[in-house]
């Protein structure tokens, strides 16, 4: 499809302005900050640029679309409600330096979902500021860092288990922290002998997944907490997967310290196609102290403001310039308003459900690791690989022939071959029996003809891409 | 309220293919501590139409103001109906990072889109796919032009807020800013950058700056070049129609908050941090990145690419640990400057330019005086006021104009205002606002 710059017509126009009604004012015209040659922005009418854009979304698939069982993803359904609520023009039109007094429920709002995800978590107190999950990991990193260096130890480690998200030892390395990869068993559960002998002094933190990226519920947590807490380091929660346990099993009851959360993953607020997302970070109230500033406090009257110096002013500053993706953390708190801890139990036994109804149903035509999973669960596809030829990657693009968008592909690294599938607790059976039985059929097919599995898609606007070829030679824009 | 679809006919039918009979024993290997919570979920739920009714009495708790003359870092522009009519198409709202090229064209052209009119308003030759924030953009930036050591200029030109960030950016790995002072005329000090170019390693300004004054930006890029000095400019996108574009003025990055490009002032956020680069920094640019490609007949396709530099291959050695970003703010952007097109954005530029100006000469025909009088503002400027009259002190002018519902300027100090006008601005809402401060429109 035509880039929309190919489209471009010299003198269209999509939008006008209003007449200028004051005296037109001129910069000094021999002045050197005056742009020489103008940005060459599309021309087109706003006709031109709605058809434009309805091209690209018949192009594109969403959790609307169809079945999206993205492993560590969490794509469940993003209710309409949370997007209506967010586009409130009591939200919308908030200016973020007009004055708490006359943002009331902005800041009300804040202190809700901050006391609400407190409560989810076990935690004491949070932050909303952070924009993305992986900012959470580094806002914390940086906290932790402030935390010993205001007690005087010098602990320049971070912990991270082989099976973590790649974003752990990256957010580690720009916090400035060395980063000690530990390897994981099997199913990716901790290798408490290689954590015992890492545990030193020097180590800052040790970061989990939990349930881990194979999707069990670590079975050492209270053994990891002694070791941890024991040479007197930080256990931090990953809450990449906190969908699987909210409502029933709490982190800071766990012996975790500080954790982030992915809003657009456990509280449905949608991913965009890549965000905005949002990644608060809670606490224990002994690193309270060290959250981004400014923090939203009530008084005795039931008036919100925004402070610094907030439990003792030893604040790490500021990882984003102004309150967090606000209107993202207005979609979840419409999301756990509406589901309250009833809603909020029940998804998450229900993504739990649908992971184990999936995985059994897949477990009968590949290997899919022993044991009931919790949110999600891994199938590898090395046997079929080696068999046939066929591998996971194959196999994810003919799911895409079948009109769902494939599980997450190669992830875990400690798994071959991995599929890891996600299905969320709101696919109905109906979907997952339809899922489960497209894939059946491409891995019997893989069999046979394994040649038409390694040329998919076939239904799709273009085929596989040459990625070598764009990383080579890359063409970045128009 | 749920929005799990399972009827007991299905949670049946699925416990009996798991071989148990309550969906509690799927928890059972859950290790719970034995003492009990303490404090318990407590949320009650509400159905649909309650919870709605809840959120919108607390958004009716903010004071939505019709008249802004506030900006400091978030600016109420106008937001075209399409933009909002596009970006809100929930094939492009429910969509994950497009893993899959083949089934999420649409991202990634959108993306690809994206990065070009990003390259062609700073005029830069790369940008990636988004950040998080203006701030964010402008700390990574930093990180990638110091990462060899040097000292960090930042002017104190630069909005407090991203100075804060790339602060705290860089307390990770143990690195500090050196402030470049402003002169008496609220620009950069450019003879203090002089004496430091053996010894740094960036330089970041703003365009305009924080104060609203339109830096020297030319002169001082070919000092900084000649002298092999990262120049970083950190621009207000609506002002790049009038300013020279961070390539004329001789950029290695450009950086800034996208907000203004069709999105609403939504108490911060979510923004769009945008990025643009040099050819030569592409391969350590921070982010996700989409270029273009061909399938094997050779059709063009988009991917995400250059991955080397990320996380989930490159972990802890990665250039950042960006995973989601900002895609739908950076869509809705696209769309805005391809609607404004390339003589929009010229107009509104001159429009915040003339409005501002106006609002000036009337709030100095108000008693008020401008702060840098002989130096060139774009579309924000500081006044001051005789300390002596009350009347005019920062907080007596805010308070009248908020009792007539308009936002006032950002309070510096007690007689100091920080204003802004933007296109949104008409001459009777200024006039108003002027006869409000005179005290021809009734002192209250």
């Amino acid at each position: 499809m035509s880039l929309i710059f190919e489209k471009s017509v010299d003198g269209r126009r999509g939008v006008t302005f209003s007449a200028l009604d004051v005296p037109k004012y001129t910069l000094p015209p021999d002045a050197e900050y005056l742009r020489q040659s103008p940005a060459v922005l599309p021309e087109v009418s706003e006709l031109d640029l709605v058809r434009h854009y309805d091209g690209l979304s018949s192009k594109a698939y969403g959790v609307d679309s169809g079945f999206y069982p993205l492993g560590s993803c969490t794509m469940k359904y993003n209710p309409k409600l949370c997007e209506d609520t967010a586009a409130l023009d009591g939200f919308c039109q908030i200016h973020p330096l007009q004055g708490g007094l006359s943002a009331q429920g902005c800041l009300e709002a804040a202190y809700l979902l901050t006391e609400y995800l407190g409560r989810i978590t076990g935690m004491d107190c949070g932050t909303l500021q952070p924009a993305a999950g992986a900012h959470g990991e580094f806002t914390s990193l940086l906290m932790i860092k402030a935390y010993f260096k205001s007690i005087g130890q010098n602990r320049t480690k971070i912990i991270v288990p082989d099976s973590a998200h790649g974003t752990n030892p990256a957010s580690a390395a720009m916090a400035g922290f060395e980063v000690v990869n530990i390897p994981s068993d099997c199913d990716g559960f901790v290798d408490i002998d290689a954590l015992d002998a890492a545990m030193d002094g020097g180590v800052a933190a040790f970061m989990l997944t939990n349930p881990n990226t194979l999707g069990l519920f670590e079975k050492n947590i209270s053994k990891i907490a002694g070791i941890v807490h024991g040479r007197g380091g930080i256990l931090y929660y990953d809450g990449a997967n906190l969908n699987a346990v909210m409502g029933i099993s709490r982190p800071g009851d766990l012996g975790f310290d500080i954790m982030h959360i992915n809003l657009h993953k456990t509280f449905a607020t949608p991913h965009g196609g890549g965000g905005p997302g949002a990644g608060p970070v809670l606490c224990k109230e002994f690193l309270g102290g060290f959250l981004p500033r400014p923090t939203v406090v009530k008084d005795k009257n039931g008036r919100y403001s925004l402070k610094d110096g907030v439990r003792g002013g030893k604040s790490i500053g500021k990882t984003r310039a102004f309150f967090g993706n606000f209107l993202v953390c207005i979609k979840a708190l419409t999301y756990i308003t509406a589901l309250g801890a009833e809603g909020i139990t029940d998804a998450a036994r229900k993504a739990v459900l649908n992971a184990n109804y999936m995985r059994a149903l897949t477990s009968e035509f590949l290997p899919v690791g022993s044991g009931a999973c919790m949110h999600e669960f891994v199938a590898s596809c090395e046997e079929l690989k080696r068999d046939s030829g066929v591998s996971a990657l194959d196999v994810a693009k003919a799911l895409i022939d079948c009109k769902m968008h494939p599980p997450t592909i190669y992830f875990p690294l400690i798994v071959h071959e991995a599929m890891m599938f996600e299905p969320t607790e709101t696919e109905s059976k109906q979907t997952i029996d339809a899922a489960v039985a497209a894939l059946k059929q491409i891995i019997e097919t893989a069999k046979t003809n394994p040649e038409s599995i390694k040329s998919a898609p076939v239904s799709t606007p273009v085929g596989r891409p040459d990625e070598v070829k764009a990383a080579r030679k890359p063409v970045l824009r128009f | 309220m749920r929005y799990t679809p399972h009827t007991q006919a299905d949670i049946d039918a699925m416990l009996s293919k798991l071989g148990i009979s309550d969906i509690s024993e799927l928890f059972g290997g859950i290790e719970l501590p034995k003492d009990s919570p303490k404090r318990g979920l407590d949320i009650s739920g509400l159905s649909a139409q309650e919870t709605e009714r809840s959120l919108k009495r607390l958004a009716a708790k903010n004071k939505v103001y019709d008249t802004v003359f506030l900006g400091a870092g978030a600016y109420k522009h106008y937001i075209p109906p399409v933009v909002r009519h596009i970006a809100a198409n929930p094939r492009f709202v429910t969509a994950y990072t497009p893993y899959q090229p083949e089934m999420s064209q649409g991202i990634l052209q959108a993306i690809f889109e994206y990065q070009s009119c990003i390259t062609r308003l700073t005029g830069l030759d790369a940008s990636n796919a988004s950040m998080y924030d203006g701030a964010t953009a402008a700390a990574e930036a930093v990180l990638m032009c110091a990462g060899g050591g040097g000292d960090v200029l930042v002017s104190e030109g630069v909005n407090p807020d991203v100075i804060a960030v790339i602060e705290t950016y860089l307390s990770g790995v143990g690195r500090t800013v050196t402030k470049i002072p402003l002169g008496a005329d609220g620009l950069t000090d450019i003879e203090f950058v002089k004496a430091r170019l053996s010894t740094a390693a960036c330089c970041l300004i703003s365009q305009p700056n924080y104060l609203g004054n339109i830096e020297k930006a030319k002169t001082l890029g070919g000092l900084l070049n000649g002298a092999g000095v990262g120049y970083i400019m950190h621009v207000y996108p609506m002002a790049l129609g009038v300013l020279a574009s961070p390539s004329e003025c001789g950029a290695d990055f450009a950086t800034g908050e996208g907000q203004p490009l069709g999105m609403p002032l939504g108490f911060g956020g979510p923004y769009l941090g945008f990025i643009a680069a040099r050819e030569k920094y592409i391969r350590k640019m921070t982010g996700r990145i989409v270029g273009a490609t061909t399938d094997k007949d050779g059709k063009i396709v988009y991917v995400l690419t250059l991955q080397a530099r990320e996380q989930h291959i490159r972990r802890e050695k990665a250039s950042s640990s960006i995973c989601s970003n900002e895609a739908l703010c950076a869509l809705t952007a696209a769309v805005y400057l391809s609607a404004i097109g390339k003589r929009g954005l010229a107009e509104v530029g001159e429009a915040c330019l003339s409005k501002a100006h106006y609002l000036a000469d009337g709030l100095q025909k108000a008693g008020l005086k401008l702060k840098y009088k002989d130096t060139e503002f774009f579309n924000e400027f500081v006044t001051v006021s005789d300390p002596a009259d009350a009347e005019l002190s920062a907080d007596r002018i805010l308070r009248r104009l908020r009792r007539r519902g308009i936002l006032g300027g950002l309070r510096l100090s007690k007689t100091e205002l920080l204003w802004c006008a933007t296109e949104l601005n008409t001459k009777d809402e200024i006039d108003g606002a002027c006869r409000v401060i005179s005290g021809r429109g009734g002192r209250g």
